[in-house]
């Protein structure tokens, strides 16, 4: 690469920053203030982006391009205000989970919202009056409109610097951020500063979306894509810093220009083609910062993390109801086969919600009794449903061999990741496995000749007899059966009860010669493992696998059954994840519009039942004896 | 021969001097009391020596064996047991399952996956529960417990890998007074029993004047008084620090 070139890269960088800061900014300075981190925020930039076209072409040229921009940062902080009102307000006191899981169902709300006012179709806008030519810079053109946007990011972290040093908004919202009990000391009026915060926070998000409207088509898939993005900055910037998040942003925007700006390179024999590796890049770069500084380049170290809701009652091996109960519901999957003769749909289904069983057990594993609450656990779903597919794609491996292969390639994976997340806590633990889910996808989207891209690898069907979904169903029983009873065994064994000192007290783990990091790390790479099985049992039931299969939303998924079931008990993720995937799969056939019904979904559970299902069951029989905690 | 010996101790947080050049050791057997007003750096020398906290400079030799700067559960290992001034259990766990951890460990048994922990060295701790006077809760939730009954089960817990030396900082912080005399005599005779030395902070003068065999003195961060009751009684440097901070000796007997 010329210098000319690399220098053109970097200005292209630049312009991608602002565009990342000014989502970034919005998002560290809710978290800074309400401590809540707002995975909407994603959703929010991509209606920006929406209202912004909608203003521009439909409501007619009355406000101007500029104009337009201007009003759909200003209904984006209306619509933040209400969102803040309606529903944060009331789980300010909640469980930090509850809370990543509540403005999760937003994202599902606003994204089939989105799709029912704008259609399915990307819809590009017009372009930005006076803007629409290019300048000749280091000998090539640059649109006019991206060196504006070059400008915008200083400009508004200005403009945020000012308002935040000499306002009395501002004072109020540092010494928030600083010490959340000061505030009510001061007299202030709580409840209209967290509104006011998370409507500037909207409003820089849908200013953010709708400056994108000259560049790039609204797209239905912004929100999880912008919101990844975010999360990157906001981390490596350090949360609640804004100075840090234009930091992050610039480096990150950096990398990924300097990444498309390389492309190909020949090394010998080999060539490797950069611009495919802006997303692993992106994340690696919050890996290695994560490790070097952990709470970010300009952050601070987080308060102690709130604990769970309610403190854990002791762990009591299964009663005899228990074990009858588990005894009918087994005999019961056992005869399903003959029972289902006449609709094999009940066989598939059974299949699905046998996998999301062994897919929340694992993760509860690690969330329950580890006290980690992945965000990434589909990066081992996904290891082991590829490292499956792909040995009977390249060396047509036996679906035997896959099977066994699966669990081993999800636990080199959790091995790696896991050594570095057992390192951190709370939200930064949250987005250190999301991140890493996030690499293991995109080297799977990105890395055509060997996983097939977003096609995905097809023909992974199983040899007979297990074509027959009896067969197979049996089968998932069966290593269903094995891992659940497995992960069982070890919480009860001193491995599990490790695990859960470590939670309850590292100080005093330590104290007793118990290595709190490797004992969770090695519950990682076990929960890593399992998870492998599911994934495999996945493939060869679906017969493909592909990138989205593996996504984000498999994660989130996951959180939900687990804490659908309720996180403190061993048998909860069992019934939250049959639940779950029953009621997805009843929903998806009911209406188009079944991802908003579903977050609704949660958003009900989350205010309705804050220890689960299985927790509610328990306190309504009175298990739970009253007036244990002092 | 000391079982501990602290040669120029310090730690700085930013600039505070902590813990500034301390010395003093330890005798085996010996029930050392360390007293000084908040503040002075108790906390401090405890958290280094059972490894929370790297010492910036100074040696802490145990049985001859520098153990500066190692791991809590590596000096844990060597045979250092130790209770919190803020009192830690495991609050998941029912009270003998708290004991039954730290002898699993001691055993080196944690990574076991198959037998069940609740059916490990079950009968050894509700013994160890019994000499603090736990036996009846052993079943119940720890985290049900009084405060002062949680202080005896981390005594319990900090006898399982039978100690050489034993760290008790605070130990009878938040208990009335009857109380606190029982639970110093308990571990006075547990100690004897055993041999083990030990090393405790507390704040009521009545009863480090009755149990301690010795008392060292932190004032500021200082090593200010090193000797028996009488002598400490005596030393005018520590009547000076305490009544500074408003406390008499003839207030704490009486
Ligand atoms: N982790 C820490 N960070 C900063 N300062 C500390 C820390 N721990 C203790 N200090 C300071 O060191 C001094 C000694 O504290 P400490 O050892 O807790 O005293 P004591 O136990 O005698 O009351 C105090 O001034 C305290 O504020
Ligand atoms: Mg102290």
């Amino acid at each position: 690469m010329t210098l000319n070139a690399f220098l053109f890269q970097a200005l292209n960088g630049l312009s991608s920053a602002s565009g990342l800061f000014l989502i970034a900014a919005g998002l560290s300075l809710i978290f800074g203030v309400t401590r809540i981190v707002n995975i909407a925020h994603g959703s929010l930039y991509m209606l920006g982006t929406y209202i912004a076209y909608s203003f521009a072409t439909k409501i007619g040229g009355g406000l101007g391009f500029w104009g337009g921009i201007i009003a759909t940062a200003i209904v984006v902080g209306m619509l933040g205000a209400l969102i803040e009102f309606l529903l944060l307000r009331r789980i300010y006191r909640a469980p930090e989970l509850f809370q990543l899981l509540a403005t999760f169902a937003l994202v599902l709300i606003i994204n089939d919202a989105a799709l029912y006012i704008w259609g399915p179709e990307d819809l590009l806008g017009p372009r930005a009056p006076g803007l629409r030519g290019a300048v000749e810079i280091f000998g090539r053109r640059l649109p006019s409109y991206d060196l504006f946007l070059i400008f915008v990011g200083p400009a508004v972290l200005l403009a945020l610097y000012f308002a935040l040093a000499r306002t009395r908004f501002g004072r109020l919202v540092r010494a928030a951020t600083q010490d959340r009990e000061m505030v009510g000391a001061l007299g202030v009026n709580q409840a209209i500063l967290f509104t006011s915060v998370f409507a500037l926070g909207a409003a820089l998000a849908g200013l953010g979306g709708a400056l994108q409207v000259a560049r790039e088509p609204a797209n239905l898939a912004t929100d999880l894509i912008a919101i990844g993005d975010a999360f990157v900055v906001v981390v490596v910037g350090g949360m609640g810093s804004i100075a840090g998040a234009y930091l992050a942003a610039v480096i990150i925007a950096e990398v990924k220009a300097l990444c498309i700006g390389i492309g190909v390179v020949h090394f010998g024999m080999f060539s490797v083609n950069f611009s495919k590796f802006t997303l692993v890049a992106e994340f690696l770069v919050m890996a290695v910062v994560l490790i070097a500084r952990p709470y970010g380049l300009l952050g601070r170290p987080q308060a102690a993390v709130r604990s769970v809701a309610e403190p854990e009652d002791p762990i009591r091996p299964a009663t005899p109801l228990l074990k009858a109960l588990a005894a009918v519901v087994l005999a019961l999957l056992l005869c399903l086969p003959l029972l289902a003769q006449n609709s094999p749909y009940l066989l598939i289904l059974g299949i699905d919600v046998l996998i999301a069983v062994l897919f929340a057990t694992s993760l509860h594993f690690i969330m329950g009794p580890g006290g980690m609450h992945s965000f990434g656990h589909s990066a081992y779903f996904g290891l082991g449903a590829y490292g499956a597919a792909l040995l009977v794609k390249w060396l047509a491996a036996p679906m035997g061999v896959a099977l066994i292969a699966a669990p081993i390639v999800a636990l080199g994976g959790a091995l790696l990741f896991g050594w570095f997340a057992v390192r951190l806590s709370g939200v930064y633990l949250a987005m250190l496995t999301l991140a890493f889910a996030q690499i293991v996808w995109a080297a799977v989207f990105q890395w055509e000749e060997l996983t097939g891209g977003s096609n995905g690898v097809i023909g992974v069907w199983p040899p007979p007899p297990f074509d027959k979904a009896s067969v197979y169903f049996l089968l998932a029983l069966v290593l269903t059966v094995i891992g659940v009873l497995l992960l069982r065994r070890f919480l009860f064994a001193p491995f599990g009860y490790a695990m859960r000192a470590g939670r309850d007290s590292a100080l005093r783990a330590e104290a007793i010669g118990i290595d709190v990091k490797r004992v969770h790390w090695l519950a990682f790479a076990v929960a890593g493992c399992v998870c492998g099985v599911a994934g495999g049992l996945f493939a060869f039931a679906k017969g493909s696998i592909s990138p989205e299969t593996i996504s984000v939303g498999r994660s989130i998924d996951g959180l939900v059954m687990v804490l659908l079931g309720g996180i403190q008990t061993i048998t909860g993720p069992i019934v939250g994840a049959s639940v779950f995937a029953t009621l997805q799969d009843m929903v998806m056939r009911q209406t188009e519009y079944w991802r908003a019904l579903l977050g609704a979904i949660i958003l009900f559970l989350v205010l309705a039942f804050p220890q689960g299902i299985v927790g509610a069951v328990a306190q309504l029989f009175g298990k739970r004896r009253k007036g244990q905690t002092p | 021969m000391s079982v501990l010996d602290l040669r120029s101790l310090s730690k700085s947080f930013g600039g505070v001097h902590a813990v500034n050049a301390v010395s003093f050791a330890i005798r085996r057997g010996e029930f050392l009391a360390m007293i000084g007003p908040n503040g002075a750096g108790k906390s401090t020398c405890f958290n280094m020596i059972n490894g929370q906290l790297a010492p910036d400079s100074g040696t802490i030799l145990l049985e001859g064996k520098n153990i500066a700067g190692l791991a809590p559960r590596d000096i844990w290992r060597l045979g250092v047991g130790r209770t919190f001034q803020v009192a830690a259990t495991f609050g998941s766990m029912t009270v003998v399952e708290n004991v039954q951890m730290a002898l699993i460990s001691h055993a080196g048994e944690i990574y076991r996956l198959w037998r069940p922990a609740a059916s490990l060295y079950r009968a050894r701790a509700l013994d160890l529960l019994a000499q603090v006077g736990m036996r009846e809760a052993a079943d119940r939730p720890s985290r049900a417990l009084a405060y002062g009954d949680v202080k005896r089960i981390e005594l319990a817990i900090a006898l399982a890998n039978e100690p050489r030396l034993l760290l008790m900082d605070e130990p009878t912080a938040g208990m009335g007074a009857r109380e606190r005399h029982e639970l110093i005599q308990l571990v006075k005779k547990l100690v004897v029993e055993r041999g083990i030395s030990v090393l405790f902070t507390e704040h009521s003068m009545d009863v480090v004047f009755a149990y301690a065999d010795r008392i060292v003195v932190l004032a500021r961060g200082r090593l200010i008084a090193d000797g028996d009751a009488a002598a400490i009684r005596a030393n005018a440097q520590v009547r000076e620090v305490y009544f500074g901070t408003g406390k008499t000796f003839a207030g704490a007997v009486s």
